[in-house]
């Protein structure tokens, strides 16, 4: 019975790990980009993975099969073919596209908030938990001698009713 | 602790939390897919391209300037244009200057064809059948239509259908903004 389970099991495991490696890791076409060296080829592949769709705005050029994609992927592979480097690509989009286009969005007065946001929420939790430490510290009153007197009185009457 | 401090403190949740329905609340009628062009405020991109009608003849960047006018990206393989098109003849009868870029279409006699058949609005028609042009300009789809001054500066972008609706909002504003200072700008240099 459970050496049954086990190979279903195993046979499930096998069969979705075939489906998996066997799926297409980028749903384009690639090979029709070639280039003579590879050094231009790995920026290319950088590039195309980097640059956003703007039509299909959750994919990289290399994912979607959009035309503008295409279009897209066809002027990277052009530029990088004719020498352009990496960051001359990159400005050519953000410079028609926009910073939509990288993703990877720069610096600026806009985008602050996603680089320095977590931080900020981060250092406000630290300040909140010190301030609550300290509050629950300077609760902690010493009690006087009256009152330990009475402590100790109720803290005996009370053994007493138990032991009743 | 101070009291007033006290009060603050125990305010900032509620605060932090109507800022944050605020900002979900904005998201919830606002559109993604709709992206401010990275070239408001610069001139319109360097351009050579082929007339719709003669394929001999071609126009440049030069015919973008001279009078506040509309850059309509239009195909016929785009539903929206089809859509847009009764009223975009609706603004050129009435007087509003609009070139039509013909955005990587099926074939240059359909466009033609198109124009015949549903009248054309343009008073100049390129044919960019590559997208060379629309990627200068950072055209990722059809319809968009780009306001764009005398002086052939784009000044804004529109994405989507131009309607009614839209001719009384922003679009429409800006176009009618620009006209007046234009015409200003002409009787002012004819008394001089």
């Amino acid at each position: 019975m459970i050496s049954e389970m086990v190979r279903i099991v195993l046979t499930a495991t096998v069969l979705m790990a075939t489906l998996l490696l066997s799926m297409p890791s980028s749903a384009q076409n690639l090979e029709a980009y070639q280039f003579d060296e590879p050094a231009q080829e790995a920026i290319f592949k950088e590039l195309i993975n980097e640059l956003r769709c703007p039509k299909c705005q959750n994919q990289s050029i290399a994912d979607s099969n959009a035309e503008l994609a295409r279009d897209l992927r066809d002027r990277t592979y052009f530029m990088v073919k004719e020498g352009a480097t990496k960051q001359e690509v990159i400005d050519f989009m953000v410079a028609r596209y926009g910073d939509f286009v990288h993703y990877q969005p720069p610096v600026t007065f806009v985008t602050s908030i996603l680089w320095w946001g977590p931080i900020v929420v981060v250092a406000i939790g630290g300040l909140v938990i010190v301030f609550r430490v300290r509050q629950q510290r300077s609760a902690e009153v010493e009690l006087s001698d009256e009152e330990r007197q009475r402590l100790a009185a109720l803290q005996s009457q009370a053994n007493k009713d138990e032991e009743r | 602790m101070n009291k007033g401090w006290r009060w603050v403190v125990l305010l900032l949740p509620l605060i932090a939390f109507v800022v944050l329905v605020g900002f979900l609340l904005r998201g919830l009628f606002s559109d993604p897919t709709e992206l401010s062009s990275a070239l408001v405020g610069k001139p319109v991109p360097q351009f050579t391209v082929p007339d719709l009608y003669q394929p001999e003849r071609s126009h440049t960047q030069a015919v973008l300037s001279g009078e506040p006018m509309l850059l309509n990206v239009w195909a016929t393989w785009c539903p929206t244009c089809r859509a847009e098109h009764e009223y975009l003849n609706k603004l050129a009868a009435e007087g509003v200057a609009i070139v039509g870029l013909n955005y990587k279409d099926d074939s240059r006699d359909k466009a033609v064809n198109w124009l015949n058949t549903l009248g054309d609005p343009y008073t100049v028609n390129l044919f960019d059948a590559t997208g060379s042009v629309a990627l200068e300009l950072g055209v990722y789809g059809a319809p968009e239509t780009f306001l764009i001054d005398a002086q052939g500066h784009i000044r804004y972008r529109h994405v989507g259908d131009v309607n009614e609706r839209v001719w009384r909002g922003e679009l429409g504003e800006r176009y009618r903004k620009l006209r007046q200072e234009f015409a200003a700008n002409a009787s002012g240099e004819q008394s001089k």
